[in-house]
């Protein structure tokens, strides 16, 4: 008997994980960007002294991990499982990055969406009584996505506006079954939701249907209306694909104009001309355990629906014609227990 | 004047090519294949010889001018040699932009580091 | 989301883009694309003007392009010609050396085989094909039209 699920895709945590300390790394233009005071270290040279892109993201992503667990006051030993993922193939920074850790690892893929993947499935461990602290992480690295996404850096080619700026950074979030808050109080796991978009430039397009779909679901699961929530906000979707949520949950008869927004549109500038905002999975990972973290503790929010988004798709499959499918997990952090 | 002709219809070329990125999902790698077999088919035809003429670099420097000078060279290669210059015209015509491309690509890979956008 | 079909949805999502700057893009093409013909006729002139025949200029200014167009691309200058002039700097023959370069640098740290040189054809390889095979074909059409005349 699954006592702990209502609805049709969510759980509801008995006793709710805490977060108990967090940490995030990011790159010189996120450093620039509108929240960069709530960034814990900010890089001078995104390659960080390594010699290739994709090193220097695993690096990133080790230290941003080594650093959660130490400012929770606890050591690599004190955690039962590691869970990560990012966006490169055979997700390689996550690995890579676990390499010297010695924390016993789960290598996670959900795109965008992992950061949220992996504090549902983190709390679930916990609450399942299957580990007492644990870390989850995630990182993106512009030069690294780029690269195996989209085009070579110095290759000459105009973006269009709807494209969105893969956020170099790394977030890293330690869980406990004791702490003092916030907690994270229910997951709504997403389905994936293809409305048969195929531009790779706009992924907000393609993964706002799959973002309605789980607000919707997880709305109808745990009774939540958006008033109850102070700031609920969305992964990756961009300029783009924030107005299609806006606009379509207004259809649905939500109206979330003054508390929904969206990592991606936050973490840049207008003037940073990243076009459509950021994206990829180190933008909610350092938006959540940065701004959002932060304002929680300083007692902005006391309740937040975070939900990260995810594009499910490869240039191979994007070559072979197919759609992109997409992705989004919410979980709703609370600083109270229930 | 030459360096107005040239400006003014390099330009022109150029401009189709935009004409074509904005308003289909065509990228500049798809441009660039399809202006060089362009060329080709102009330069088979005869047709971009005036138009080279006319504008000198303006019609050279752009990729479509280096269709037409593998079409020219094919025909050149075919007058001489028959079927083996079908094969052999064209890459000849064309061998100095080709060898080249290839050797400062590689020289510039060696010495260059990509640098990070932002 | 159920109320809505997928036709539905990806004509209301393309509604949502925003549209390119067209005419700026075009004006900019112009100009950077004109400017970079200005330069190649520059060399044309200089070339003619040392005495070689037609030949040998126009090799001498394709070889004199593509140099300039790698020499920017390894300087990290044609990235941002290109986000300015688009299919401008995208169709003269310095953007197919940029397509060339950008790659192979980038792909360095592969090794200097699988790397280097096999990322060089990236983009030159299908402009390769198509370009030289198809003037196989012309010749074989002009062969076949005209005996050989």
């Amino acid at each position: 008997m699954a006592i702990k699920r209502i609805g049709s895709q969510t759980v509801k945590f008995q006793n709710p994980p805490s977060i108990i300390s967090t940490y995030t790394i990011v790159g010189p233009k996120e450093g620039e960007g509108p929240l960069k005071d709530y960034f814990d270290m900010i890089l001078e040279d995104d390659m960080w002294g390594q010699e290739s892109f994709e090193k220097s993201e695993a690096k990133i992503q080790e230290e941003a991990i080594k650093a959660a667990i130490s400012n929770g006051k606890l050591t690599n030993q004190d955690m039962d499982y590691l869970l990560a993922g990012d966006l490169l193939n055979q997700i390689v920074s996550s690995t890579y990055s676990a390499r010297s850790l010695s924390i016993p690892y789960y290598g996670l893929f959900g795109a965008c969406s992992t950061m949220t993947e992996s504090l549902s499935l983190g709390a679930m461990l916990i609450d399942g009584g299957f580990a007492d602290n644990l870390v989850c992480a995630t990182s993106s690295h512009f030069s690294s996505a780029e690269r195996q996404f989209r085009f070579p850096l110095e290759y000459g080619n105009q973006r269009k506006f709807s494209a969105q700026w893969t956020v170099t950074g790394s977030g890293a979030t330690v869980l406990s079954a004791n702490g003092n808050g916030p907690y994270i109080t229910y997951a709504t796991t997403g389905k994936i939701i293809d409305m048969g978009v195929k531009e790779a430039d706009n992924m907000g397009a393609a993964m706002a249907p799959a973002a309605i779909d789980t607000l919707l679901t997880h709305f109808k699961d745990t009774g939540y209306s958006p008033k109850d929530y102070d700031l609920i906000v969305s992964g990756d979707l961009g300029k783009v694909g924030k107005a299609i949520v806006l606009e379509l949950m207004k259809k649905e008869g939500y109206d979330l104009t003054d508390i929904y927004t969206d990592c991606g549109v936050e973490v840049f500038d207008i003037q940073q001309d990243t076009h459509a905002g950021g994206s990829g999975c180190g933008c909610a990972a350092v938006v959540l355990n940065g701004y959002i973290y932060k304002e929680m503790m300083k007692g902005k929010f006391s309740r937040v629906l975070v939900m990260a988004t995810g594009a499910l798709h490869s240039p191979t499959m994007n070559q072979q014609g197919e759609s992109i499918p997409g992705i989004a997990h919410a979980i709703t952090i609370d600083v109270n227990k229930d | 004047m030459e360096y107005i002709k040239a400006f003014i219809v390099g330009g022109l070329i150029c401009v189709v090519g935009q004409i074509i990125l904005d308003n289909t999902k065509l990228t500049p790698a798809h441009i660039l294949v399809s202006f060089v077999t362009a060329g080709v088919i102009l330069g088979g035809l005869g047709l971009y010889k005036p138009i080279v003429k006319f504008a000198g670099a303006g019609a050279t420097v752009p990729i479509v001018g280096f269709g037409n000078a593998l079409a020219e060279g094919a025909i050149e290669g075919v007058k001489k040699n028959g079927i083996i210059g079908a094969f052999t015209g064209g890459i000849t015509a064309a061998a100095g932009g080709i060898a080249a491309a290839i050797l400062f690509g590689y020289i510039m890979a060696l010495v260059f580091k990509p640098k990070t956008k932002n | 989301m159920e109320n809505m079909n997928k036709k539905d949805y990806q004509k209301y999502a393309e509604k949502k883009i925003p549209k390119p700057t067209y005419l700026k893009n075009i004006i900019l093409a112009f100009l950077v694309g004109g400017a970079i013909c200005t330069v190649g006729q520059m060399v044309r002139a200089w070339l003619t003007k040392n005495g070689l025949d037609e030949k040998s200029v126009a090799s001498g200014t394709a070889i004199i392009m593509v140099f300039i167009g790698s020499f920017l691309t390894g300087l990290g200058v044609y990235d941002k010609i290109g986000k300015v002039g688009g299919a401008g700097a995208a169709v003269p023959i310095t953007g197919f050396a940029n397509a060339i370069v950008s790659p192979a640098m980038e792909f360095k740290t592969e090794g200097l085989i699988f790397g280097v040189a096999a990322k060089l054809f990236t983009i030159a390889g299908p402009v390769l094909v198509y370009g030289v095979g198809s003037s196989i074909v012309v010749g074989i059409l002009h062969l076949l039209f005209t005996r050989g005349r």
